[in-house]
């Protein structure tokens, strides 16, 4: 545990914090987003705004896959879950995430949909191989991150000829929603002022650090890409606070126990062979954004859920008055929100930042809410 | 004892009243708790009650594994339902027992629950005065279930309850959390490497006596059981209308514990503990309450490690090792599996 601790140190993050605010300058404002839900967790988790001097401003990005999903793609796998025959395999936090008419996955089990909690994609091939009279249907999600795994189980299902085994594609790109987060107005009635951003750390392994070059190049934004301990986060601030001061915009790489420039290039292969961009995907909060997302290649088209059912693939609003999409878009907190710790809750999440603990909502509600009460 | 039934397996037969019954319950439990109550062998226990206030607790164990390092479901079974009894500053006296049997389950297996239930119950010198015996189809049951029940009396000028925390006094856990959970969690996850974890599974009844004859004031005593240290200070926090400041540097956690919860995403607040104890005492007693735990064996990690205050939205807080602070709330209605 040595490896953790280091990273968790209070004296290490106190001289830190020292080192934070004596280069703050007088006056000016320093607005951060960290791109990722791991690091909103770990932020929630560790205190760090308590660290920080309130010259910088942590702003939560649209980075955890459970939040952007939007609640019409919950209803085509509810869709997918309710035909005779089939097994839906799906992580924990999906089956909570509120569907229309107040459904989600959880109910739909409980109404008697055969749909099975995984800890990851080999799990539902397991599944698969199992039950082979069953359609067994991997819900996938996520960033670059749990990408490859996806790819890889579809070339094993190709290759074993698992007929009976098949994804539903929900795979997103990270750029792509820096990018959509940087198109926003800076200006007018809800203005969006990133001046820089902390970078993922697992999805960075995968990509490596060449595709934010653009946002440092292009957009004048400062990236410093940081593993998910407090100190990373910690250091990763320090960075870009020295970036704003100095008038720099690079990407650096705290990160760089993990992360190389080029990335993970078998990884990048794999997702190639198996997976290519959807022309249009919808985000929540974001809304539809071109080139956002992953869809599987013709050549495993017999693996790829959307061809093998029919679903409604309808775009849906979001549940009145839930403000997820504006705090995706880091135009709002969590605690302007009407509903935020009355109406919704983790136990009875109303919108998906409630639900998984990387979700700015949950995170908050779990570990911050004491903040506002008191300044109330 | 004859070795004839602790051979085969359960059969329907054994929960059926007839001789076969009689046999098992003779042969296995009868000659395990042995006392000269269950001796008399009627449908009740009875014995003289001393006068004062009596608490009653019961608890049912549905654990699986059945076996882990440190217990297994019989000595749990007597340290949760005596730890229970105990936390109203009590004497444990009698306890019950009622085993719930799974069709084909060993009856090896049964054997060695019922020995460590007695051995356990011996050791705690509570002993098993009734029981009882059912007998359900395969599949309808995971093997044992064990549900028991303690009666004991609380010395006079005692008073605690989870509504008597007051700002100001003092928060003290009596060792390490988190080992039994993790032992359990460890057990099923198989998470690849050894943990060298053990269930603290342990009848906390001599540290209380201790804990009570040395701060008779003392205010609060909960076993933060399922849902760990967390749920046991939201409990007391709400049931008594005030707010909580830990600290995370003073709550002792083993390091395997740390790295086992880190590996499962899960935090040690949150799991479960079978041998712990969590007191709140006036802020005057609080070193003399932590030297009499730390002069106690199952008290002699223990450590102060928070105190009560004052908030009308009875807030458990945490003061972060890393330097900040947070709430520290209970478990978001994730499914635990069965871990006591
Ligand atoms: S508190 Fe609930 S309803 Fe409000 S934005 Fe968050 S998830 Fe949506």
């Amino acid at each position: 545990m040595k490896y953790i601790d280091e990273y968790r140190d209070g004296a290490l993050a106190r001289k830190l914090a020292g080192a934070i605010a004596a280069e703050i300058q007088p006056g000016r404002r320093y607005n951060i987003m960290e791109f990722c839900g791991g690091h909103t967790h770990a932020i929630a988790r560790f205190g760090i705004e308590d660290l920080l001097p309130p010259e910088v401003r942590l702003i939560h990005g649209p980075g955890c896959p459970v939040c952007v999903l939007p609640v019409g793609r919950i209803d085509d796998a509810m869709a997918i879950a309710a035909r005779p025959g089939v097994i839906l395999c799906t992580y924990a936090d999906l089956m909570r995430v509120p569907a229309s008419n107040r459904r989600s996955l959880q109910s739909a089990k409980a109404d008697g949909a055969d749909i099975r909690m995984v800890y990851s994609v080999e799990d539902a091939l397991t599944v698969a191989a199992e039950n082979p009279a069953a359609q067994v249907v991997f819900f996938a999600i996520g960033f670059e991150t749990t990408t490859p795994p996806t790819a890889l189980a579809l070339v094993r299902a190709k290759a074993e000829g698992l007929a009976n085994f098949s994804v539903f594609c929900n795979h997103v790109l990270t750029p792509s929603a820096m990018e959509a987060i940087l198109a926003q107005p800076q200006d007018g009635p809800d203005p969006v002022h990133v001046d820089a951003f902390v970078g993922p750390a697992h999805v960075s392994m995968v990509i490596g650090t060449r595709p934010y070059e653009t946002f440092a190049r292009d957009h004048h934004r400062p990236v410093v890409i940081a593993g998910f301990e407090p100190l990373d986060v910690m250091q990763a601030v320090l960075m870009l606070v020295r970036q704003i001061n100095d008038g720099r915009h690079q990407v650096e790489n705290e990160y760089s126990r993990a992360v190389v420039p080029e990335g993970n290039r078998k990884a990048q292969a794999l997702m190639e062979q198996v997976l290519e961009r959807r022309d249009s995907f919808e985000w929540r909060g974001l809304g539809a954004l071109p080139d956002s997302a992953l869809k599987i290649r013709d050549s495993f088209a017999d693996f790829d859920a959307e061809r093998r059912f029919e679903v409604p693939a309808r775009s849906v609003p979001d549940p009145k008055s839930c403000e997820c999409a504006a705090i995706l878009r880091g135009q709002r907190r969590p605690e302007e929100c009407k509903l935020f710790g009355t109406a919704c809750t983790p136990e009875s999440p109303i919108g998906s930042c409630m639900v998984s603990s990387e979700g700015a909502c949950a995170a908050h509600w779990t570990f911050g809410r004491f903040r506002e009460r008191r300044r109330a | 004892m004859s070795t004839g039934s602790r051979q085969g397996r359960v059969e329907m037969t054994h929960g059926g009243g007839g001789r076969a019954m009689a046999r098992l319950v003779e042969e296995l439990f009868v000659a395990a708790f042995d006392n000269d109550l269950l001796r008399r062998r009627d449908d009740q226990a009875q014995f003289a009650a001393p006068t004062g206030r009596m608490v009653m607790s019961t608890d049912s164990f549905v654990i699986s594994p059945l076996f882990f390092p440190g217990g297994d479901i019989g000595s749990l079974a007597v340290h949760g339902t005596v730890n229970d009894v105990a936390m109203a500053g009590a004497r444990p006296l009698y306890l019950s027992a009622a085993f719930i049997l799974e069709e084909g389950f060993p009856l090896a297996d049964l054997g060695r629950i019922v020995d460590s239930m007695a051995a356990a119950s011996k050791e705690a010198g509570v002993p098993v005065v009734t029981g009882d015996t059912k007998v359900v189809e395969r599949g309808k049951g995971d093997g044992v279930f064990i549900t028991t029940a303690g009666v004991g009396m609380v010395p006079d000028g005692v008073e605690i309850g989870g509504d008597r925390a007051r700002p100001g006094d003092a928060v003290l856990i009596s060792g390490t959390i988190g080992d039994h959970g993790m032992t359990i969690l460890s057990l099923r996850e198989s998470l690849g490497f050894e943990t060298g974890l053990r269930s603290d599974s342990a009848a906390l009844h001599g540290l209380v006596a201790d804990m009570v004859a040395s701060v008779p004031g003392l205010r609060c005593l909960r076993d933060p059981t399922r849902g760990g240290l967390a749920a046991t200070m939201n409990e007391i926090a709400g049931l008594s209308g005030v707010g909580m400041m830990l600290d995370e540097a003073a709550i002792p956690v083993r390091a395997e514990v740390r790295a086992a919860c880190e590996l499962l995403g899960l935090d040690p607040l949150h799991v479960a503990n079978e041998g712990k104890l969590v007191a709140i005492c006036p802020p005057e007693n609080a070193d003399r309450l932590l030297a009499a735990m730390r002069a106690h064996p199952l008290g002699a990690q223990a450590a102060i490690i928070g105190r009560v205050t004052d908030d009308p939205h009875h807030f458990v807080q945490m003061e972060t090792a890393f330097g900040g602070r947070r709430i520290v709330d209970w478990l978001n209605g994730e499914q635990l599996p069965r871990i006591c």
